[in-house]
């Protein structure tokens, strides 16, 4: 599944078998339907360029001749205002280079809620594409005592009309013989451009002929979009305009600007007042009483002020608790599965070197990888059924207040409880996040949620706080919960920080659509988690297995005499080295080499400190974890600096909690966060302010601490 | 002409008319495109818990967008 795959089908088939888009509003069901349609039959990319998911399927005729559908990220109009939708606008006009122009469209719209959802067909229609409309969830629209005339529509609007219920299979049979008709009418679409602009738009138009070599109906339809959208012309994957065109444009903005017309708006409710002509025409009540409905007394409760917390509270716990113990159970399963396989192939190679390569650098390596799969299986499930029964739209009404105090809005919420349990779901999960920057800073300050790798961490380093003693259970739980927040504060301070210096912009806009409650899809949000399992393991999964090897390397060469005790063996290899040259710049912070040595294998995972240490002061490990930690924690205790002092006194274990709280010390976060951002610039820069500030922060407590206070 | 409130200070549960809707700004020509505009009757909904942001009824449809935005929008009260 490469990006550069082109999408065009195989050009022999190409006059038999067209290329269908699919569009439609947010949540009008189009997933549901290309789902309905495709079944398996699936791939998921990315365009390039941008992190807009890329789907397209295939269907069959009732002949069982394949067809080609692209599913289009959902938009309300063409006028795009995320990367998403600017993917769907530049698809349908024929703008990018990796994606053809389809041959006909699929509009699918939300029958209950038709008049808004008729605006994007509006658009469409001004392509002068053929076009299927597929009226959605029918049958929630009668239940709802809407009396929808779909012949008329048809007969007015001149093309396919079609009456579905996808997610019960309704209508699909019809909307297959309409994919599989070899011709389709054009719309007689017929509407009024408001005599202002008439002129300007047959302008514009002939210059888009002449000038920008634009097919004459998508030459109007740009020109029509141009005059609605300043920026359609400047987003990625659209060539920049004609100088002509361009001169055109502003001398007609700067005499509508003198004489006071506004022509974006006055465009905008021309569309709607044909389309309110086109609706009153077609769509009659059945007398069904206004009240309130199903999901406006669920919201009641929902976004209750007292109620609306409680349930917002218990469903975040059960999905931060599945996340962070459920997962537990596979993750174990994993992890001694690839134990026992590392041992297996180890009996059946010969000793040496390849023999470690394979067993500790690349079995491990894949280990890894697939670690991760139970937590973002989770998460995945569970923003799917947020998602799908129309909860997540809530849980954003309500956080958004909170969120906007930080720059933030409340979609953002959902990936940061996340990356409690591990940042590499939560990273994922900002793909709900719709603006652009609002996306990148939450990615870039997931990070600092302390996650479940940072636990065994802190609770070895909180054991080795009090040499000699259990350590009472209240301090305990006090300084958990001080990491905790100095986490959570780190986050939100920098996506502050963020949103008013480097990623500054536009305040995040809250404009959003709040669906009705439906019962989730199970198929779609199982489909939804798979793709998302498997995307992870192809895209990142590549990156961590490159690098776990890499990290193999530096901890195992140069290798040492036969003899040689673990011990001695890492603090001789690479990674023992660079310990050795990284103690001037982490002494300041009061770390020696060997902690320096277990600051670099934590890139594994940062549990393997634990690990790390136990090697470097010789503690073998046996099956009882707590019992392992206990003589890890003795140990450490008594380890000694060259002087006789104590290497870990309560103030350096704290201080080196601390730096496990801000720094980023983690290859798979770090490859994730190259895949979702497209860039090696990201990650990077991640891992400098990240690793620079708890170097920073960590200085300032060690040298306070010690020199100052006398710890 | 009737009074004129903005859309931030309407009451839950009240139901009013647009009159007076800002022409210039990408968030009030997404609200525009999303069927909101001078002409269109609504209901305020609710406000969210902590007071921003708001939901209104519009077109049949349930749409939220903050205070910031909707101390813009004038209505005239049915």
């Amino acid at each position: 599944m490469s990006n550069a795959a082109p999408t065009k089908p195989a050009a022999a088939s190409r006059a038999s078998a067209p290329v269908y888009a699919l569009v439609g509003n947010p949540n009008c069901g189009k997933s549901t339907l290309f789902n309905a349609l495709t079944g398996l039959k699936q791939k998921v990319g990315n365009y390039p360029g941008v992190t807009v998911e890329r789907k397209i399927g295939t269907t069959y005729t009732q002949h069982g001749q394949p067809l080609t559908l692209i599913d289009l990220p959902g938009t309300y109009s063409l006028a795009a205002r995320s990367p998403d939708e600017a993917v769907t606008r530049d698809v349908l006009l024929g703008r990018r280079a990796d994606t053809a122009m389809p041959d006909r469209i699929v509009c699918v719209v939300d029958a209950t809620n038709l008049e808004r959802n008729l605006y994007l067909v509006h658009q469409i229609l001004d392509l002068g594409r053929p076009v299927i409309l597929v009226l959605n969830m029918m049958d929630v629209a009668e239940d709802a005592g809407l009396k929808i005339h779909t012949s008329r529509l048809e007969h007015t609007l001149g093309i396919p009309v079609i009456a579905c219920a996808a997610s019960s299979g309704r209508g699909l049979i019809d909307l297959k013989l309409a994919l599989s008709r070899s011709d389709l009418p054009l719309s007689r679409h017929a509407w009024d451009v408001p005599a202002a602009i008439a002129p300007a738009v047959s302008e514009l138009q002939a210059s888009l002929q002449d000038n920008d070599k634009k097919p004459p109906l998508i030459a109007r339809a740009e020109a029509l979009l141009l005059l609605t959208d300043p920026d359609s012309v400047r987003v990625a994957g659209s060539t920049p305009l004609a100088a002509r065109t361009r001169e055109i444009l502003t001398s007609w903005e700067t005499r509508w600007s003198a004489e006071g017309t506004d022509w974006a708006a006055a465009l905008v409710n021309a569309r709607y007042d044909h389309i309110g002509r086109l609706t009153a025409d077609i769509v009659g009540s059945s007398g069904a009483p206004a009240g309130p409905s199903v999901s406006d007394r669920i919201d009641a409760w929902v976004t209750h002020p007292v109620w609306g917390w409680v349930i917002f509270g218990v469903l975040m716990g059960a999905m931060f608790l599945s996340i962070f113990t459920l997962a537990g159970i596979p993750m174990e399963w994993i992890d001694s599965g690839m134990g026992a396989l590392g041992a297996w192939v180890g009996t059946l190679l010969p000793e040496g070197d390849f023999r470690d390569l394979v067993t500790e650098g690349a079995i491990a390596g894949v280990g890894g990888i697939i670690i991760f799969l139970p937590q973002i299986l989770i998460l995945f499930l569970f923003i799917g059924l947020l998602e799908s029964t129309g909860y997540m739209a809530r849980a954003a009404f309500i956080m958004d207040r909170l969120m906007s105090k930080v720059g933030l809005n409340g979609r953002s919420f959902i990936p940061l409880l996340g990356s409690y349990a591990c940042a590499i779901p939560g990273i994922m999960a900002a793909r709900t996040i719709e603006q652009p920057k609002d996306r990148l800073v939450t990615i870039l300050v997931a990070p600092f949620m302390s996650c479940s790798a940072r636990l065994p961490v802190y609770l070895l380093l909180i054991a080795a706080l009090v040499p000699n003693q259990q350590v009472p259970v209240g301090l305990k739980i006090g300084i958990m919960l001080l990491m905790y927040a100095l986490g959570t504060f780190g986050a939100f301070g920098f996506a502050w920080l963020f949103k008013k210096t480097l990623l500054r912009g536009a305040p995040p806009l809250m404009i959003m659509e709040l669906p009705p409650y439906r019962l989730p899809r199970m198929r779609d949000v199982l489909m939804q988690m798979l793709e998302r399992g498997g995307i992870f393991v192809k895209r990142a999964g590549t990156i961590i297995l490159g690098l776990s090897i890499i990290l193999w390397f530096l901890v195992t060469y140069p290798k040492s005499p036969e003899g040689t005790s673990k011990q001695d063996a890492l603090a001789h290899s690479i990674a023992g080295r660079a310990g050795h040259a990284l103690e001037p710049t982490i002494a300041p912070l009061g770390f020696d080499w060997r902690i320096g040595i277990g600051l670099i294998q934590s890139f594994a995972a940062r549990e393997v400190f634990n690990s790390s240490m136990g090697v470097i002061f010789a503690v073998e490990s046996t099956d009882d974890e707590e019992a392992d930690r206990m003589h890890l924690r003795d140990a450490l205790v008594a380890a000694k600096r060259p002087d006789g002092s104590a290497l870990f006194t309560p103030l350096i274990a704290l201080n080196l909690m601390v730096f496990y709280v801000f720094a980023m010390q983690c290859i798979s976060t770090i490859a994730v966060v190259k895949r979702e951002t497209n860039s090696w610039r990201w990650p990077l820069f991640q891992l400098g302010y990240m690793t620079g500030f708890a170097w920073l922060f960590c200085l300032v407590i060690y040298q306070v601490g010690h020199h100052v206070l006398g710890y | 002409m009737a009074e004129l409130i903005t859309l931030s200070s309407l009451a839950v549960g009240a139901s009013a008319v647009v009159r007076e809707f800002p022409k210039q700004g990408v968030a009030f020509l997404r609200l525009r495109e999303m069927g909101l505009l001078p002409g269109t009757s609504l209901t305020l909904i609710r406000t969210a818990p902590l007071g921003d942001p708001i939901e209104i009824k519009v077109r049949g449809y349930n749409l939220t967008l903050r205070k910031s935005e909707a101390d813009f929008i004038r209505v005239e009260l049915k």
